[in-house]
């Protein structure tokens, strides 16, 4: 019985049981702590659906080989390119939504396929370059917010007329376009069908492109690129093809979070965003060269849990602001423990 | 030497068995002092484990010690460490250098041991703080290098000299402990040019004449008759005979080294059944390929429709660089003919394209994908090369993995070939090594090539694997016609399935014989000597 056990704990990760039995005491203690439950869960929830895309923005790239994808910042300004694009024209509703995609979809395909070409020539330092990548990216897009020639009066400084402002609603665009449709509601309860659904469109075509010839070549690239390469494939190129599918995830992963909280936030906005990401699919159980949808799903619930949960469990019960202590310690501890793992770094 | 002094070195029925496969059996000899011994054998024939078990290596432990007993003076030692064999006198100089190259041959040569000289802050900081007495070191260095008798000049920095002397550096290094008493020279003739191969022989001579016993393993048997004293021929971990190097000669040496002497030629009678026609199905030109350690300097090759060609030649003469080069995996030149038609180098994907296919000698490396299903290992190159276990959508534009059709596959060559697994779903690094070669050798017939590379397909792995592997090899030629050009270290092996044997040395083609030719004619050949010469 204690075998089963022991074998069962070990399947699902000994990290992730701690965390899911961290996840499980808030969600019951809350009550006790004048919290309501239903609150907490549309706030998981929301947070899910907003998170959740960025985190799958991981899986291509690992996939190939190329590790955690610590370059996510790229991709997210490929997303604020099109969202800003898209509110330039003025055009509200969903159609600024749409907008967003289509115009984020070319710079993601443009910067993807450079940022893949600089990964192919630092084979075995990905990570740390990609960190690099994402960081330069936006201190570059810092300077290019203010000399583009954006002019729409919900962007643009009031004082100026020109630049970008630091963060720009989303209201009368795509402000809560998923959140707001196909809602469930009962009480205070309240969890959104479309923003899950439309994870799981994006999802649904990650999984099946690992299914298909192609995907299953960048599989075996991750795996083995030697054995690749020596059964004829272009490692390269499934590598760079696996970077503009992370790249532009990223960028659609933005847009969708976006419409979630409402705001889109441009200059130092994206800097960090990767680690969120990083951290919720290794807690998923993903490692350096192996990622699945299950992790990403698992993984953006527990740490969105975690992240949610402890703040307001915490200030209720000690008064004192200990959430930010925490998130860190979860979100860099995990990325810690999982970049040491022998079986996760091996290759 | 009066017959009374026990032997410097006794070495009583040694015996070492890795999980369970012997690899010595019975090891037994003696060396006096200032003799030189020299030790042959073919690659694998046991000559660096008995090294290591000399010098109390960790491998050796770490599988579980050794049987016999090893006799220092009379008396039975047991070294737990390298340093505990340092300790009793005994040097090695390894085939690659151990030194620092920003450092010069006099540092070098007494690295760690260096003279040292009391200052005041060795009062306050102890020993860590001495200075090192440069006038001393010096003094020393020239010592040893006297001491060998060869020119090297003490000052110069290791990354500024030729081999020649980083080897000398070496042994200088081993030679200027005082307790030295035998000193392991592992193939130090390899990399040195000719004459610095004659300068170290003559060092050599020079040892023993002051009372230093050596023990030198090489692969050039004529140094051998030049330096020693006597020769040990090792082969598939046994001493098959203790000679006398003055009345030996290269030719038995050879023979000794690589054959039993089988004269009964094993499945006659299935070759005979079969014919091979003239027909060059591969012609190899003037290859080059740049495989480290492995170089490849000037191959020219035909293989003919429907034979089985062995390659054969010890270590890092070449004979892998050839498959892996007309594959693409290393940078190659020349020019390769696939029925008359060149297949273009430094490209895996065309020499796939053109149904040829390998299986490396890099299991682990190149041929498997560990992580992955024995399902991916087995279907994925012909998925990628040729379609198959694809199914199409939308007019082809989604190729879909077909999880039934790799099954299926999967589950026929696990029957055919025999391979032991729980299920065609567990993970490739699970198997056992004779397993796993049987999966790469599944990949390749999955492909169903016309022609079909097998580089050391029976290495690492137990005699029933090994003659399943080959039995599998041998009928897929029969049965399907498909020329196979196998490379292999071992001779026997070789010439059990092969028709004819390419035997490489030093980069290139050193003869090409029916497999039916005697062995010692293929010894001669691997040494470097043609029939003619010898």
């Amino acid at each position: 019985m204690m075998d089963r056990i022991k074998e069962l704990a070990k399947s699902f990760g000994l990290p992730r049981l701690i965390i899911a039995g961290f996840l499980m005491a808030l969600f019951i203690i809350s009550p006790f702590a004048g919290l309501s439950i239903t609150a907490a869960i549309t706030d998981v929830a929301g947070r899910f659906g907003q998170n959740a895309l960025m985190v799958l923005a991981m899986v291509p790239m690992i996939h190939s080989g190329c590790g955690l994808n610590f370059g996510l910042p790229l991709g997210i300004i490929a997303g604020l390119l099109g969202a800003t694009l898209a509110i330039e024209t003025g055009i509200g509703g969903p159609v600024s939504f749409l907008l967003a995609m289509l115009y984020s979809t070319p710079f993601a395909i443009i910067f993807g396929w450079g940022y893949g070409k600089l990964l192919n020539r630092v084979k075995g330092s990905e990570m740390m370059i990609a960190t690099y990548v994402g960081f330069s990216s936006v201190a570059f897009m810092s300077i290019m917010w203010l000399i583009l020639p954006y002019s729409s009066p919900t962007m643009v400084w009031g004082y100026t007329g020109q630049g970008l402002r630091t963060t720009i609603s989303t209201e009368g665009f795509y402000y809560h376009i998923l959140r707001d449709t196909l809602a469930i509601r009962i009480g205070s309860l309240q969890i959104s069908i479309a923003e899950i659904l439309f994870f799981a469109l994006f999802a649904f075509i990650i999984w099946a492109f690992l299914h298909t010839k192609t995907g299953t070549a960048m599989t075996a690239v991750g795996s083995n690129a030697v054995f690749a390469r020596a059964s004829g494939i272009n490692i390269d190129k499934q590598r760079t093809l696996s970077v503009i599918m992370s790249t532009w995830l990223g960028a659609i992963g933005i847009l969708c979070y976006q419409q979630g909280y409402g705001f889109v936030q441009l200059y130092q906005g994206p800097m960090y965003m990767a680690m969120p990401a990083v951290s919720a699919i290794l807690i998923g159980g993903a490692s350096v060269n192996k990622a699945s949808i299950t992790n990403v799903i698992i993984g953006t619930i527990l740490y969105q849990g975690i992240v949610s949960m402890t703040p307001s469990v915490m200030n209720s019960l000690i008064h004192t602001d200990m959430s930010e202590v925490l998130r860190i310690i979860v979100s860099n501890g995990m990325i810690l423990y999982a970049l040491t793992r022998k079986s996760g770094a091996s290759r | 030497m009066s017959e009374m002094t026990k032997p410097l070195l006794e070495m009583q029925s040694v015996s070492k068995e890795y999980n369970g496969n012997p690899v010595l059996k019975d090891v037994s000899f003696t060396l006096g002092q200032g003799e030189v011994l020299g030790l042959v054998g073919e690659n694998g024939a046991g000559k660096s484990t008995l090294m290591n078990i000399l010098f109390g290596m960790d491998v050796i432990h770490q599988t579980g010690g050794y049987g016999g007993k090893v006799l220092i003076d009379g008396n039975e030692v047991k070294f737990a460490s390298p340093l505990d064999a340092l300790k009793a006198g005994i040097g090695m100089v390894h085939q690659e250098f151990s030194l620092l190259p920003g450092f010069t041959a006099a540092e070098n040569i007494l690295l760690n041991r260096e003279p040292q000289n009391r200052s005041v802050l060795s009062l306050v900081f102890g020993d860590r703080a001495n200075t090192i007495d440069r006038k001393k070191l010096q003094k020393e260095a020239i010592d040893a290098i006297t001491k060998l008798g060869v020119e090297l000049d003490p000052d110069m920095m290791v990354s500024e000299m030729p081999v020649g002397h980083k080897q000398f550096t070496e042994i200088s290094r081993e030679i200027s402990k005082s307790s030295i008493r035998l000193l392991v020279l592992d193939e130090p003739t390899a990399v040195l040019t000719e004459k610095e191969a004659e300068m170290l022989l003559k060092a050599i001579r020079n040892l023993a004449s002051q009372g230093i016993s050596v023990i030198f393993i090489t692969h050039r048997l004529q140094e051998i008759l030049d330096v020693c004293n006597k020769v040990v021929v090792m082969r598939d971990g046994r001493i098959i005979n203790e000679l006398d190097a003055g009345k030996t000669s290269i030719q038995e040496m050879a023979r000794l080294m690589v054959g039993r002497e089988v004269s009964t030629h094993p499945k006659d009678d299935d070759r005979a059944g079969r014919t091979i026609s003239d027909r060059i199905v591969l012609s190899v030109k003037d290859l080059w390929v740049d495989m480290p350690g492995e170089t490849v300097k000037d191959v020219n090759l035909e293989v003919r429709d429907g034979e089985i060609l062995g390659i054969g030649g010890l270590a890092g003469q070449g004979k892998l660089g050839i498959p892996n080069g007309i594959m693409g995996l290393f940078p190659a030149g020349g020019s390769v003919m696939l029925n008359g038609s060149p297949i273009p180098l430094n490209n895996p994907r065309a020499c796939l394209d053109s149904s040829l296919a390998f299986v490396s000698e890099d299991r682990r490396g190149v041929g498997l994908l560990l992580d992955e299903s024995l399902e991916w290992n087995i279907a994925f190159p012909a998925m990628q090369i040729q379609e198959k276990f694809l199914r199409m959508y939308l007019g082809g534009l989604i190729k879909w993995r077909d999880q039934n059709a790799i099954k299926t596959v999967t589950d026929k060559y696990i029957e055919q070939l025999q391979i032991k697994c729980t299920s065609s779903k567990q993970k490739a690094k699970e198997l056992s090594g004779g397993n796993q070669q049987k999966i790469c050798l599944a990949k390749a017939f999955a492909l169903e090539p016309k022609l079909l590379f097998v580089s050391e397909p029976t290495r690492g792995i137990d005699i029933g694997a090994k003659s399943l592997v080959l039995k599998a090899l041998r009928e897929y030629n029969r049965e399907l016609g498909v020329t196979i050009v196998m490379i292999s270290s071992e001779l026997e092996e070789l010439r059990q399935i092969c028709d004819r044997i390419a035997i490489i040395t030093d980069g290139s083609v050193s003869g090409i014989l029916p497999a039916s030719t005697p062995s010692e004619d293929f010894g001669m050949l691997m040494v470097g000597k043609t029939r003619k010469e010898a």
